[in-house]
């Protein structure tokens, strides 16, 4: 039910980013959702008051590219997800490794 | 001769902070050339509890994301969740969820202002845009009975009505609030001693603020048009306002479109009151919710994303939401390099920062 959503391979990730950025898109979130085992990651954009959706799914263990290069202000989504989830993302510009929350937990949404 | 770098922690604890916050701010001299934000210190895990928590039951904790904007936080789920089920509140729920929309719009600007007018040090300004607010609290308490979390909010309506007397009755609370905040205005637009705080601090250019995805009154401050609720939900659609900006880019600029959007909260009150539909204000509901939907609206703070994943069980997979102060951290960053480090509280409390929202 999610409008404009596009499920990619994480192969392609970045590519897709480096597209949606050339058309003038910006980052609204990114989020994690464990699903079964697996976990989904849904990447939202906008542009003006349109929204678009990219949803990969990873499994346990997986890197995920960061796309900070793209979008750098994404850095605080990045590492929430990997604070929350324990999904490892590579690369961010801003790598808070681990601290971005304090919780008493290590990746409790896992 | 190079100036020496030194790191001064900004936060947790400071004086202007009433939540916790982290800023390592690099400064040479008196200047900041960098600015590391940090948050995380009371971090709930309230998203977690929608595993554990039937959906119906769901609502009262996403009202308890945050104490000034929990209307919002309440709608935001329930709004997804009625997407996702196909129900379609009456008019009359959507124009009261309107009504309290804006309510809760101007207490956090009026309390937005006093803790700036606190911040440059004015603390009569302070207590007296603080008195307005409480005259909002006292409508917020007569509509919903509660002051700071309101459960009238329900997946398919509302818990209970509000009645046309009670609602006749704001309409010369609200010109006694505008009244009184036209008044304070002059002090935070016109006097030299705050503009000196205001005027060029913290400047954030068009560009800068729509690639660093900002969101709201920071947003807007910077000249660029955009505001949710010109998407249309609740009652939206049906009330007439222009969104506010200002092309100054600083703190003043965030300051007049917080100011302005008081009135224009007051304006589309009166306007939901006067086209109030009588009907009922509850949809039944059946079942369980089975798929998922963003709701994307206009906080007082800026846009905030509300995404719920179900699959048709009495527990929710996912209910995720992003906050507009986490949306301008980064920005809050920007703003922060090249200031001195005197005007730091000011800019922290220009983004209006909700760490409780962000913490959620």
């Amino acid at each position: 039910m999610l409008e404009n959503l596009e499920e990619i391979e994480l192969v392609g990730l970045l590519n897709k980013i480096k597209e949606i950025k050339t058309d003038g898109w910006l980052v609204m979130q990114i989020c994690a959702t464990k699903i079964g085992e697996n976990y989904e990651l849904l990447y939202t954009f906008g542009k003006d008051y349109d929204v678009k959706h990219v949803k990969i799914t990873v499994e346990p263990g997986v890197h995920v590219p960061s796309v900070t290069d793209i979008f750098p202000a994404a850095f605080l989504y990045e590492n929430e997800i990997h604070d929350l989830f324990g999904i490892e993302v590579d690369g961010i510009n801003h790598d808070y490794k681990g601290g971005l929350y304090r919780t008493a937990t290590p990746a409790p949404f896992a | 001769m190079a100036s020496k770098r030194s790191v001064i922690p900004f936060g947790p604890q400071h004086p202007v902070l009433p939540e916790p916050i982290h800023i390592d701010l690099v400064t040479e001299d008196e200047k900041v050339v960098e600015a590391i934000p940090s948050i995380g210190f009371v971090h709930r895990g309230l998203e977690h509890l929608v595993t554990k928590k039937d959906f119906g039951e769901m609502v009262y904790v996403a009202e308890r994301i945050c104490g000034i904007c929990s209307f919002g936080h309440g709608y935001g789920y329930v709004n997804a969740i009625e997407h996702i089920m196909d129900i379609h509140p009456t008019d009359r729920a959507r124009y009261v969820r309107t009504l309290l929309f804006e309510l809760s719009r101007m207490h956090s600007h009026i309390l937005w202002l006093g803790l700036m007018a606190d911040a440059f040090g004015f603390e009569s300004l302070f207590m007296e845009t603080w008195k307005y607010r409480e005259k909002v609290l006292d409508m917020l308490e007569a509509a919903t009975g509660g002051r700071v979390i309101f459960s009238i909010i329900r997946i398919g309506g509302l818990r209970k009505d509000v009645p046309d007397d009670v609602l006749k009755g704001f309409l010369p609370e609200l010109d006694n609030i505008v009244e009184g905040i036209k008044a304070c205005e002059k002090s935070f637009l016109s006097d030299p001693a705050v503009l000196s705080r205001l005027k060029g601090v913290g400047y954030l250019s068009k560009e800068d603020a729509i690639n660093l995805s900002c969101e709201g009154p920071m947003l807007r401050a910077s000249g660029v048009a955009h505001d949710n609720r010109t998407r249309g939900y609740a009652a939206y659609d049906d009330v007439d306002f222009e969104i506010i900006t200002s092309d100054e880019g600083d703190s003043y600029g965030r300051c007049y479109v917080r100011i302005q959007e008081i009135y224009q909260s007051a304006d589309i009150i009166r306007q939901c009151i006067e086209k109030m539909p009588q009907e009922g204000i509850y949809v039944p509901i059946k079942g369980f919710p089975n798929g998922e939907y963003m709701t994307i609206i206009e906080q007082p703070r800026g846009g905030a994303c509300y995404y719920v994943h179900a699959s048709g069980k009495k527990f929710i997979e996912r209910m995720r939401v992003r906050t507009p102060t986490f949306a301008n951290i980064p920005a809050l960053a920007k703003t922060l390099q090249g200031c001195d480090v005197a005007d730091v509280p000011i800019l922290v409390v220009t983004i209006d920062p909700c760490i409780s929202c962000t913490e959620r």
